[in-house]
């Protein structure tokens, strides 16, 4: 296998041999975005550049001049990160016209390790949301099932991936939206460390909780990819031992309200890392459920606080939906707010305490299949929810902690649509996190 | 202000702006903030002690 599903690895190794070319694997990723164009994965193809890139790779690598495992990688970008000369639409139409001046830090590294830019992908509009259906350039289609959500807010770039238009996408996370949608399209999706991947030249939708991290097919490949957007060589991946493994399951609010189907393939997935060896213990986030409370007492008012002018001058460029949670915000007091960001302290102790002891947290990425396109809610059991709300209901709180959090697949319905686990770690030890994901990723893949 | 004080202004507000549909999002949000003002780590004038997480 040397196409753009490969692990990166197996890539790099084949570009340094010569057994592949950067022109070659570029030349299929731009293949894959023309047979698939009906999914609305990209904004902006940047083919000719993408080529003139992949030819320079090669010609550095035959040269000796090899900078690394992403030297000659095709690599898609949400397109709400800067590229110097190019529009970075933000899924809007309230930013016609746009033009970068300087790529964003996270882009110059990526070029700097390498990686060629193939383009520009679809998001929900101002990554404002979790579905990737409300955005200027159309709806993004769920490869697996197109009756179903690719998620979001990054969904064009998840798509991206699954598809091989590109072998890995840089995507950014608020509340879930680089894990909500590489869940719903069965991928790897990293959330770092808040801060260890800048944000800088990446369209805010709230700074205090906006991370920036990697879409890809495999934990590896997220450890790569997330080296290139860092410029750190962590070196060859060093999987934790399963045997030696001390996950905590989360109690309450985030495992009360879970589809009965994901449930079932969680708990599966659980009992196979046990059966390994893992430890599996339960541990408790106490004010876990008024996560969603101070998430919108900070979210909605950075959210508001940026787009206030745009608002007030063209409130007709956004879509209805967008346009309302904008407009939401501007009714948060101020001393909602500051108690918003003592919770935020609050909860964050809490997760370091529940982490105590253990490796990772373990809990689902999503509480629910993908929804249905165009769903407002679903049915858990006899509970009708709102799709939103329960999309965020097992991210967002890591957002607000800043801890690291990884998805990667376990399992799938009976449909066949992916279920999802997500770990989170330590605050500052991403390395730690990852090395757990690829035990878990190595026993998941036997089953 | 009070909670219900502020959710009468926040609706009458939004539909004198012809924002309707933003009526259930400001009573969702009521209830969030209703949440967030009753929680342990608000802190007391009369100098009660804080509570730890």
């Amino acid at each position: 296998m040397s196409g753009p599903h490969a692990p990166i690895a197996e890539l790099a190794a084949g570009l340094e041999q010569g057994d592949l070319t950067s022109e070659a694997l570029t030349s299929a990723c731009l293949e894959a975005i023309a047979a698939h164009a009906g999914l609305n994965a990209f904004i902006e193809v940047y083919s000719d550049e993408a080529l003139a890139e992949a030819r320079q790779a090669d010609e550095a690598i035959a040269a000796g001049r090899r900078r690394g495992p992403l030297h000659g990688i095709p690599v898609s970008l949400k397109d709400l990160v800067d590229v110097a000369g190019r529009p970075t639409t933000a899924g809007s139409r309230v930013r016609r016209g746009h033009r970068a001046r300087v790529d964003a830090p996270v882009v110059s590294r990526l070029r700097e390790a390498g990686a060629v830019i193939v383009g520009k992908c679809n998001l929900h509009e101002f990554a404002y949301g979790t579905t990737s259906e409300d955005s200027a350039f159309g709806p993004v289609s769920n490869p697996l099932d197109g009756s179903r959500s690719a998620g979001g807010s990054s969904g064009g770039s998840a798509v991206s991936v699954a598809t091989g238009m590109a072998v890995a996408s840089v995507g950014t996370d608020t509340g879930g939206s680089i894990r909500i949608p590489a869940a719903a399209c069965g991928l790897v999706g990293l959330k770092p460390t808040f801060g260890e991947v800048s944000a800088e030249g990446v369209v805010p939708l709230s700074r205090s909780l906006d991370h920036v991290g990697p879409i890809t097919r495999t934990v590896d490949d997220a450890r790569l990819v997330l080296d290139g957007m860092t410029g750190r060589r962590s070196g060859p991946l060093k999987p934790a031992g399963v045997g030696a493994l001390r996950l905590a399951e989360p109690r309450g609010y985030l495992l009360d309200l879970v589809d009965e189907e994901i449930r079932a393939v969680f708990g599966g997935a659980l009992e196979a890392l046990r059966a390994r060896g893992a430890i599996i213990a339960a541990t408790e986030i106490p004010s876990a459920a008024l996560g969603p409370s101070v998430y919108l007492g900070i979210q909605l008012v950075e959210a508001t606080a940026y787009h206030a002018r745009t608002l007030e001058k063209h409130p007709e460029a956004y879509s209805p939906a967008v346009r309302l949670r904008l407009e939401l915000g501007r009714y948060v007091l101020a001393e909602d707010h500051v108690r918003a960001l003592a919770g935020q302290r609050w909860l964050r102790r809490e997760v370091d305490t529940a982490l105590e002891g253990f490796d990772a947290l373990a809990l689902p990425a999503l509480p629910i299949p993908p929804p249905p396109v165009g769903a407002a809610f679903v049915t858990i059991g006899d509970r009708s929810e709102p799709v939103r709300s329960l999309m965020l209901r097992q991210t967002q709180l890591f957002n607000l902690t800043g801890h690291p959090a990884i998805v990667l697949p376990c399992g799938t319905t009976a449909a066949g649509l992916p279920c999802s686990l997500q770990l989170v770690g330590a605050r500052g030890r991403t390395a730690d996190l990852i090395a757990v994901a690829a035990a878990c990723e190595a026993v998941f893949s036997s089953l | 202000m009070t909670l219900d004080a502020w959710k009468a202004a926040a609706i009458e507000d939004a539909r004198a702006r012809n924002l309707p549909d933003l009526v259930p999002l400001i009573e969702a949000l009521a209830r969030a903030i209703e949440a967030l003002r009753r929680a342990a780590w608000n802190e007391d004038a009369s100098g009660a002690p804080e509570a730890d997480a």
